[in-house]
């Protein structure tokens, strides 16, 4: 019996040893969520309300970043992120589907469609300051200054990969007895597309475009030295303009605690703004995976 | 599709001409789509195309010194990129170091033994992981981490340091909580769900048969993982731990936030120092146009170089994995 019981009791602290360490681990990422979530409440919400006290700060929300020691809030950067998402995701979506259709329903496996593939992976998850960099040799380098639009294209280049990846991972799930049935009716194969693939594929396509967009909304070094930043509200794209990230950068890493705080009531709004749509998205294809 | 099916489907009145409406746009649309593709192809070779033509200055006037030397002189426009080489090669190994057995031990915990009823919470939490901003990371750790490691775990290790020895050299640095070492904590942290994430569809790949027979046979969980699960999905898992490395390689905001941005070769793990994306964010916006730009463009392609080969081995083991 203890020739049998010696290994058994290793095996036993082996496996127990190894039972608690995954429990562990798992503790170590949620107890790490919890409190990056718990400081960024606690100081985010004390930079939405008023410094000496009684309640929310209007300021936040209806005037443009002050200067050291004077009010201000956050208007001139939430207006400016707010109009280079909405112009990058314009130029990532149409991009995206359309490189997606193509990978889907033209490429397959072809030479061509393997190549673009695998080089839309690797730009999937390439360091964003390269984008940044780039944009600033071919946008902002020639037309001599920094603009809200060279920010705006540099977020569409971070955005189209993910777009392109999600779209053709839908598409390819769609039944090949949905094309033909399209293509038998005599529909031609770009209205089969438009009408049938994209048409049952809508929910995965969206959130592709969802989670994009909350990979870009919070994305800062792109932005550094293609949009820059700007004191005061402007709807130009063609000048510099103003964004979250860079400011809540500028800001955070300043001297001044009325900087810093606005910098927490920003990091906060991102945070919210990229977590529910995140959580949107999944809940969406999990809808659609479920339905 | 019982009796529907088993009856032919009505026969059309008249079949209408041959060619479909429309038709003449299938081609345009499949221009359109194929130049999409393209414009992808084009970015990336853009990205690499511009950021030899800009960082060529450097590399003519420093030749290879450019990769050995660790002087970052901007005032006297010297500069040499092997210190701000070194703290990313360096702060990534240790965040994988970090990330490794975590994001191993989760995903292991999401497919083997987490209580169906937490599944989903729990998997939920390490996606959120995986969505705060960098930015976020940046102010948290700099602001909120920082100062705790600094007291509680920096102090301590630096006080027991016997004096004299190696790891008194290692750990020697000050005591604020900025450095190399806390940069790889927090980027542990952010590569630790996209590791977790892969490895967790690569344990759901392995067939049920597999893994049940390990346990029919008297294996322990422990066992199944070592001896069953891990060899099984062996290349796979080097993937994603590449795709972890990568993340960290390029990672950005939240080391410059913490990495101290001091110029030079680290000797410490305490030290402050740079990465290749900490300095470019620092300086390339107040850079004048010259020597010093297009010394950040040419680190710039050295890190494009570095993660482009990382990435490309990440997705060549993974895809031959499996379909992730």
């Amino acid at each position: 019996m203890t020739a049998v019981a010696a290994p058994r009791l290793s095996r036993r602290l082996g496996e127990g040893a190894f039972l608690a360490f995954c429990w562990i681990a798992t503790l170590v990422a949620i107890v790490a969520l919890a409190a990056i979530l718990w400081s960024l409440l606690q100081q985010g919400i004390g930079g939405f309300l008023k410094p000496g006290g009684g309640g929310l700060d209007p300021n936040l929300f209806t005037r443009s970043t002050p200067a050291p020691g004077s009010e201000g809030g956050l208007l001139n950067a939430i207006v400016g992120s707010l109009m280079m998402c909405v112009a990058a995701m314009i130029g990532a979506v149409l991009i995206g589907f359309l490189a997606g259709t193509w990978l889907s329903e033209y490429a397959r496996e072809s030479h061509y469609g393997k190549v673009i593939r695998f080089l839309n992976d690797v730009l999937l998850s390439a360091p964003s300051i390269l984008v940044g960099l780039f944009i600033y040799e071919i946008l902002v380098a020639p037309l001599k200054g920094f603009s809200g639009f060279a920010g705006a294209v540099a977020l569409a280049l971070i955005a189209a990969p993910v777009i392109t990846r999600t779209t053709e991972d839908v598409l390819k799930l769609q039944p090949t007895a949905l094309r033909e049935a399209s293509v038998a009716l005599g529909a031609p194969v770009w209205k089969t597309i438009f009408d049938v693939i994209w048409k049952s594929a809508r929910g995965g396509m969206l959130t592709g475009a969802l989670l994009a967009f909350a990979r870009i909304s919070g994305e800062t070094a792109p932005l550094l030295f293609t949009s820059l930043n700007n004191q005061f509200l402007s709807f130009d794209m063609t000048k510099p303009t103003a964004n979250l990230p860079v400011v809540i950068f500028n800001f955070a890493l300043s001297a001044y605690d009325d900087w810093r705080r606005l910098a927490w009531a920003g990091a906060l709004l991102i945070a919210v703004t990229v977590l529910s749509v995140t959580v949107v998205a999944r809940i969406l294809a999990r809808e659609k995976a479920s339905a | 599709m019982t009796a529907a099916a088993d009856t032919p489907p009505a026969v059309p009145a008249a079949p209408r001409a041959r060619s479909a409406e429309g038709a003449g746009f299938d081609r345009v649309f499949e221009v359109l789509c194929f130049g999409a593709a393209t414009f992808l192809l084009l970015a990336l070779g853009g990205i690499v195309v511009s950021l030899v033509i800009g960082g060529w200055p450097a590399f003519a006037r420093f030749g290879p010194g450019f990769f050995t030397s660790a002087e970052w002189d901007p005032v006297q426009e010297i500069f040499g990129a092997s210190g701000a080489i070194a703290g990313t090669l360096i702060s990534s190994a240790l965040a994988l170091l970090f990330a490794l057995p975590l994001s191993f031990g989760i995903a292991i915990f999401l497919v083997e033994l987490c209580p169906p009823v937490l599944r989903r919470p729990i998997g939920t939490a390490v996606e959120l992981l995986a969505g705060i901003p960098s930015i976020v990371y940046g102010m948290w750790g700099l602001f909120v981490f920082a100062p705790w490691f600094a007291r509680r775990v920096q102090m301590p290790i630096m006080m027991s340091a016997e004096p004299g020895s190696l790891w008194e050299t290692i750990t020697a640095g000050v005591p604020n909580g900025a450095g190399i070492l806390t940069a790889s904590i927090i980027l542990a942290i952010m590569i630790l769900p996209f590791i977790a994430a892969t490895m967790r569809e690569l344990l759901l790949t392995i067939p049920p048969q597999v893994r049940e027979s390990a346990y029919g046979l008297g294996s322990t969980t422990f066992e199944v993982i070592r001896k069953v699960s891990l060899p099984y999905i062996r290349t796979g898992a080097i993937g994603a731990v590449m795709l972890g490395l990568g993340r960290a390689l390029g990672e950005t905001m939240a080391v410059t936030f913490i990495i101290g941005n001091a110029h030079g070769f680290p000797t410490s793990i305490f030290a402050s120092g740079s990465t290749i994306a900490s300095t470019i964010a620092n300086e390339f916006a107040e850079a004048p146009p010259g020597l010093h730009s297009a010394s950040l463009i040419a680190l710039g392609l050295v890190l494009f170089i570095i993660t482009f080969t990382v990435l490309a081995l990440a997705r060549l083991l993974i895809g031959r994995q499996a379909n992730l």
